[in-house]
């Protein structure tokens, strides 16, 4: 048995690396042929490391249930599939693809972690991989979505003030919503989307002196709504997605260059004003003096990816569940602890990946509040893998943000497919666009061409 | 018309001046560029983590997966520089793992131990016992088929003839002995006495750990050991009287045997009168009266800088467990006839057998303090060497303009002093010897220094707990353990 789960770690190490080469292959590629083929080896990749991981555990555990719950992601995988292909031809699959890798190997970490979480993240992200799917059709129909910024922004305030009356506490942050007495929510989660929406709508607008201090100043007040939240992850988000969603929608270095300028004076205010920000600090800058309490976690963090070294411990061979919340914000270290650093620097490539897709559609979107809202969808996705990896390994404080697809919490799982959707949408319309485009103006400009000018 | 108008609309929607269009390009572009280069500071930093900080973060005795590891690996030895088996791991007929210690008592507190907690090198390189060299196919292979890896060896900078010799020498006195390199740090011999043998330490915890008869056997007393320096402490003094008088050379005092001062009276050794000395021979006799003259005029302020120089009233420089030593002279809290004593190492001023053997090896070694190891290098169980320590240097104590001088007042500490015994050897030695006085008990006896005194090889420290003179019981141990290491 160790001889199988010994090889089956070094062996999803390969696939997962050849998934992620693969997925650079057709980012780069331009020969439709050579794309294709690297999709299906993408495919193929994505089932194999789903079926080896969960192999590996059975083999451990010996435990039923995990089979079904292994079929049930095997068929949502497989509808996604063929489903938003039918249904959207103009997606981009690789993004899809990606999604599915990750949701793969949050399921199966998951699963090795806690199969009651894992059960729970399973349905709740079949229930939004469904919803996602009306997403595209929702962004190309209705137009009008674009009109109603300041009531996005108003709803999004009004909810994270509602939370800081009745929410409840847990981790330190006041952010959860229970609702009707029978789950919780993270409205932030949700709020999130508003906020894009919000800004991107604004800003599509126009983009004058005064408008930039109107809307600049309800950004604020939602940071300011998730600092009294103690949510700080989440009010640094914010602030960075508005930041960057005002860079790019005024083109403007000096606005950039202030606002982080600005930032860093906010959380220098911030750390001498709060106690919860000192210590974040301190535990970061000396973990293991503070071993005992503050620095406990990062320290559990670190000794899980060192001990894991280059090619982890394997599945169920190490020792994650000593780490504080190991399934949600510091669900790297666990990866990293089993599967091993390499897989964990894959996994960094994958997001990397992943970005540059998105600002890609970003990019080529000549609609400016479809391109504002992806912009500020994709800087959102980014900052938050920076902010949740750098803090579990110490490479900034940790803030106690989750992994986008892979952390535990339905919440975020839903906003984050979600946003993916969206940005799918976006990029169907304009890919459909394109071609009846094409087609109209035979002989005449085509989209497409324009751009390289 | 119409349709002009139409077309008009439709350009405003659909298209704008691809000057515009340049420039959202050229901002969404800076946008990757400073995500792609977040991401790639934090891979670097990830793999930075992996490659160099690791190793002593989960070498922390918090990380609980030592004994996972434990399970996959067959823990490594601890050899000694000349190839002796310190510390290995056996497996006996019922295929139980069992840490052996070849030779007893004798490494206990350095190498350390596995049971009851982990000391000495077993804890500070744990991680490196347990850990397999990982690269090679056949490491792989015995993962994957189930067999457990030999684990990495320890390479100790220890010489077992010295080690085996200082053991011997120091016989059932209470003491310790410590050789070091003088030009490396590197630790040749440490051994203490009252030890004990962590071969049967589960057995024998209980009455080890209850100590009733003040033993302390689990102490190293050659880095935990705090004693009174006694006369050692003048190559302090020395070199704050040389540093506050540059016409040092000229110095004459006229010695009576014993001096007083506000009603405290200063001996020298046995009331002896030395008559007419100069500096070098006020050292090499070991005045008391000079010295504690001396001390007078010591500005407290300096004294203790220079003492802290020399790293008293902190941790010593090294990966071994030790306690720091103490100068405790202090402007406003402490008077003349303290300063007085301090000069000649009675005082309240303590020191450890190692960091003494440290100061030996600064002068040695012109002046510059080495860090003190004990680890010379890591190697897989096939014997590949995996990693190497180097020497640090710790401090730079003097010049070397002052290290050739107490060099030569330690050299005429053997020539025409206290250490006279050590005289006819076929190398030169220099040194001091110490008389630590005690209260209603045998004085402790110091001796440190090193040899050859032109080109020193090996410095070191002995004490003697409660035995007598220096010259007497100190000097003796040292002869044995230079010849064992000369010839």
């Amino acid at each position: 048995m160790h001889f199988v789960v010994e090889l089956t770690k070094y062996l999803m190490l390969l696939i997962f690396g050849a998934y992620t080469y693969h997925a650079f292959r057709v980012s780069v590629k331009k020969n439709k042929n050579t794309r294709a083929i690297s999709l299906r080896w993408m495919t193929c990749f994505l089932f194999l490391f789903h079926f080896t991981g969960y192999f590996t555990m059975y083999l451990q555990v010996q435990n039923n249930k995990l089979v079904w719950l292994y079929g049930g992601e095997l068929l949502v995988f497989i509808l996604v599939l063929s489903l938003y292909k039918i249904i959207y031809p103009g997606i981009s699959e690789l993004l899809l693809r990606n999604m599915l890798m990750l949701l793969s190997l949050g399921y199966i970490i998951l699963t090795r972690l806690s199969f009651d979480k894992a059960v729970r993240q399973f349905l709740i992200s079949a229930v939004a991989l469904g919803l996602g799917l009306l997403v595209p059709i929702f962004i190309q129909k209705y137009y009008d979505i674009r009109k109603y910024g300041w009531i996005y922004g108003i709803i999004g305030i009004f909810f994270l003030v509602l939370v800081l009356l009745i929410g409840t506490e847990s981790y330190g942050a006041t952010s959860w919503l229970t609702v009707f007495g029978l789950f919780t929510i993270q409205p932030t989660e949700f709020v999130k989307l508003l906020f894009v929406l919000c800004i991107a709508s604004l800003f599509s607008e126009g983009t004058d002196f005064k408008r930039v201090c109107a809307v600049t100043a309800m950004a604020g007040a939602t940071v300011l709504a998730l600092v009294f939240q103690k949510d700080l992850g989440g009010a640094l988000i914010f602030f960075v997605t508005y930041i960057f969603m005002l860079y790019g929608a005024t083109g403007k270095p000096l606005y950039l260059f202030f606002g982080l300028a600005g930032g860093s004076l906010a959380s220098w205010i911030a750390y001498s004003l709060f106690d919860h920000v000192k210590v974040r600090v301190m535990a970061w800058r000396n973990p293991f003096g503070y071993i005992d309490k503050e620095g406990y976690q990062i320290s559990q963090s670190l000794f899980a990816i060192g001990t894991g070294g280059w090619f982890g411990m394997g599945l169920y061979q190490g020792l994650p569940t000593t780490i504080p919340v190991v399934d949600s914000d510091f669900i790297f270290s666990a990866i990293s602890e089993e599967f091993g650093g390499l897989l964990a620097l894959c996994l960094i490539l994958l997001y990397i990946n992943c970005f540059l897709i998105l600002i890609n559609i970003s990019l080529k979107t000549s609609d400016d509040f479809y391109r504002l809202l992806s912009l500020g969808f994709t800087v959102m996705f980014g900052f938050q893998i920076f902010l949740s990896i750098g803090g579990v390994i110490k490479f900034i404080p940790s803030t106690g943000v989750t992994l986008p697809f892979i952390s535990s919490g339905g919440s975020s799982m839903v906003a984050t497919i979600i946003m993916f959707m969206v940005i799918q949408g976006i990029h169907s319309t304009a890919n459909t666009k394109m071609s009846v485009k094409a087609a109209a103006s035979l002989g005449g400009e085509i989209y497409d061409e324009k751009q390289k000018k | 018309m119409m349709k002009n108008k139409k077309n008009e609309n439709n350009d405003i929607l659909s298209q704008k001046p691809s000057v515009n269009k340049d420039s959202e390009r050229k901002t969404i572009l800076s946008i990757v560029y400073i995500f792609v280069g977040l991401f790639v500071l934090m891979m670097g930093y990830f793999a930075y983590f992996l490659l160099v900080k690791s190793d002593d973060v989960i070498n922390s005795t918090y990380n609980l997966r030592h004994d996972v590891l434990a399970k996959r690996v067959v823990r490594g030895k601890i050899m000694s520089a000349d190839g002796k088996v310190l510390a290995e791991t056996i497996i006996d007929n019922d295929e139980n793992e069992i840490r052996s210690y070849p030779y007893g008592d004798m490494y206990a507190h350095l190498v350390g131990r596995v049971m009851r907690g982990r000391t000495g090198i077993e804890e500070v390189e744990n991680i490196t016992l347990l850990t397999s060299y990982s690269n090679s196919a056949e490491a792989m292979y015995n993962d994957i088929v189930g067999v457990k890896n030999p684990g990495n060896n320890v390479v100790s900078t220890l010489n077992h003839k010295l080690t085996q010799v200082a053991y011997d020498a120091l016989g059932n006195d209470w003491g310790a002995v410590v050789a070091i390199e003088p030009k490396t740090g590197k630790i040749l011999a440490m051994v203490s006495k009252p030890s004990y043998d962590p071969n049967d330490i589960d057995d024998n915890w209980e009455k080890l750990s209850e100590d009733k008869d003040n033993e302390s056997p689990l102490l190293s007393r050659a880095s935990q050991g705090l004693y009174p320096p006694g006369s050692t402490f003048k190559i302090i003094t020395a070199l704050a009287y040389i540093r506050a008088n540059p016409n040092y050379m000229d110095y004459s005092y006229k010695c009576n045997g014993s001096t007083e001062y506000e009603g405290m009276t200063i001996n020298c050794s046995n009331k002896k009168a030395h008559g007419n000395v100069d500096l070098k021979e006020a050292f090499a006799k070991s005045c008391n009266t000079a010295f504690s003259t001396i001390g007078k005029d010591i500005l407290i302020n300096d004294f203790r800088s220079l003492s802290e120089s020399f790293f008293f009233n902190q941790p010593l420089p090294a990966r071994i467990a030790n306690y720091p030593s103490s100068f405790l002279l202090k402007v406003g809290e402490s008077g003349v006839k303290e300063t007085m004593q301090t000069a000649i190492g009675q005082g309240r001023t303590l020191i450890s057998p190692l960091h003494n053997a440290m100061i030996a090896a600064a002068v040695a070694n012109g002046g510059v303090i080495m860090k003190p190891y004990a680890i010379d290098r890591i190697e897989s169980a096939g014997g590949r060497v995996l990693k190497g320590y180097i020497p640090e240097e710790a401090a730079v104590a003097m010049t070397s303009k002052e290290a050739d001088y107490l060099k030569s007042m330690m050299r005429s500490v053997v020539t025409d002093g206290t250490a006279s015994r050590l005289k006819n050897f076929d190398y030169k030695i220099a040194g001091k010897t110490g008389t630590a006085e005690q209260e209603g008990k045998d004085s402790h006896a110091w001796f440190i220094g090193f040899a050859p005194a032109n080109d020193p090889k090996i410095a070191i420290s002995v004490i003697v707990e409660n035995k007598g003179s220096g010259s007497e019981y100190a000097l003796p141990i040292a002869g044995k353990v230079f010849d064992a290491y000369f010839n």
